[in-house]
């Protein structure tokens, strides 16, 4: 058993708070809009491909009034779904941006320390020992009998805790980034090949929504396996090292 | 299109450290205010993020006229109406005359940091060259829409009126009660526009006739409609967005 360096400590917790932060901001923002489509247009006028029953907002347009959204005969007609309340965007998406800034940083930080030190390589990369399947079956099988006695805090991670952190810190976080920098204007304008990369901005949009269940998940699990383990010793081991 | 714009990055950057240097001396407002507040102090960041990292003469994606979609008209969809929230009491009810002798009467005025303030009426911005784009327009909320757009490039209203050397801002005052504005990055890029024509016909009321802004590098709130008056300024000058708690900046 070994314990969590220092810099390990400073970035998880920095994560944590812009992580949660993120969510939070991010739930309020798709409060606003919580229709998801594809490719690079979507709006109340054309077909969801995916409707989320959060906020009254996905509600058809009783909400105001619904007006001609063009004076020309037989012209389609819009209406806000909105309640004035459910749009919190001026603050949510400032918000998101602010702590998107302090998750990249603490991100970068990790990842510095993490090659520099060979900590990913060491302990989060599985060996090919691992990967034998009767390893692969073992690990599986203590996860279902949910038997941790084994279990302590801190490095000597098992095989499926390698995987899930590796591909949450190399896949699902690299696409968040990305998709999130695909929704912005002056991004995509410097950059347009992000709009080709994901197919489009609504389609980047929704692979953000699918990104933030999936990372949702992740955070059930992991404070779930936490708590499992011996929720005092884990807290103490990622906040004073022992 | 390979249009430059007319001030480089590198122009631009020494300009923002200029400016920088006079704010320590404390007279004017040379960047958008933080109130000390710290959203406001992120929302900073990463405005002069992008200006630091992002490449200025890149254009926003144009698109196909198969793209074009239906686009929501939100916001002031007729700033006569004086129901509405953002219902402006002085200049609502002139829109309304104005709309009744179908906008012959409209001036933009175009005034401040300029050698030679002028108002322009809907002939003459016509007279003026045009551009024409299918863009995407996409909102804070997160809807996005592709319309085609005609209009003139502000960069030739600002060139007609001769901005001053010393010209950072450009604000948009509306007939509605919105009030926004641009830095000249943004106001000098060759897709910004003053549009008066939406998918080949004139701009419709709903969508901010007879004169909206596009700026194609921001979000669809940083392209006002029903434009009145611009303003260019040396300073930052405090607007109706960054007073009601939304970012000044929108490229993100």
């Amino acid at each position: 058993m070994r314990s969590h360096p220092s810099w390990v400590r400073i970035c998880h917790w920095l994560v944590a708070a812009s992580f949660l932060t993120l969510a939070v901001s991010g739930f309020l923002i798709l409060m606003v809009h919580p229709r998801l489509y594809l490719g690079e247009v979507g709006n109340d006028l054309t077909p969801a491909f995916l409707t989320l029953p959060i906020s009254n907002n996905y509600l058809p347009s009783e909400l105001q009034p619904a007006i001609v959204f063009a004076e020309l005969p037989g012209s389609p007609i819009s209406a806000e779904r909105n309640y004035e309340i459910f749009n919190k965007n001026g603050w949510a998406r400032s918000l998101h941006f602010l702590a998107a800034w302090i998750f990249v940083v603490a991100g970068i930080v990790y990842l510095a320390f993490g090659f520099a030190t060979s900590h990913i390589a060491r302990e989060l990369l599985p060996r090919i020992r691992e990967l034998a399947p009767s390893a692969v079956w073992q690990d599986l099988k203590d996860h279902l009998r949910i038997d941790f006695a084994a279990s302590h805090a801190g490095p000597g991670y098992n095989l499926l805790q390698k995987l899930t952190y590796t591909s949450v810190v190399f896949i699902v976080l690299p696409v968040m980034i990305a998709t999130g920098l695909t929704m912005s204007p002056a991004i995509t304008t410097a950059y347009p090949v992000l709009l080709d990369l994901f197919g489009g901005y609504q389609s980047a949009r929704t692979v953000h929504f699918f990104g933030f269940a999936a990372l949702i998940l992740f955070f059930i699990v992991h404070v779930a396996m936490v708590i499992a383990t011996g929720f005092g010793q884990q807290l103490r081991a990622m906040t004073w090292g022992k | 299109m390979t249009t430059r714009s007319p001030i480089s990055r590198r122009a631009f950057v020494a300009g923002m450290a200029t400016s920088a240097g006079l704010a320590l001396t404390g007279c004017t407002q040379t960047e958008p205010p933080t109130y000390g507040h710290v959203l406001r102090m992120g929302d900073l960041l990463t405005y002069k993020a992008h200006r630091l990292l992002l490449p200025a003469h890149s254009l926003a994606r144009e698109y196909d006229y198969r793209d074009i979609s239906s686009v929501p008209a939100i916001g002031t969809t007729n700033p006569a109406d004086p129901n509405k929230s953002i219902f402006n009491k002085e200049y609502g009810p002139v829109y309304d005359r104005l709309l009744a002798n179908n906008f012959s009467d409209w001036r933009l005025i175009v005034e401040g940091s300029v050698t030679r303030p002028g108002a322009f009426s809907l002939a003459d911005l016509k007279r003026m060259p045009s551009r024409t784009q299918i863009t995407r327009h996409t909102c804070e909320e997160g809807w996005s829409a592709i319309a085609q757009w005609t209009g003139v490039p502000l960069r030739n209203v600002l060139q007609a009126v001769g901005t001053r050397p010393t010209a950072r801002f450009v604000r948009f005052d509306a007939y509605d009660a919105y009030a926004d504005g641009i830095d000249m990055l943004d106001a000098l890029h060759p897709q910004t526009i003053l549009a008066y024509g939406m998918n080949g016909r004139d701009l419709p009321i709903s969508h901010g006739a007879p004169l909206r802004a596009r700026v194609e590098t921001q979000l669809g709130y940083k392209s006002q409609k029903f434009l009145r008056r611009i303003v260019v300024t040396d300073h930052f000058d405090d607007d109706w967005n960054i007073r009601n708690g939304w970012s000044w900046y929108a490229g993100i």
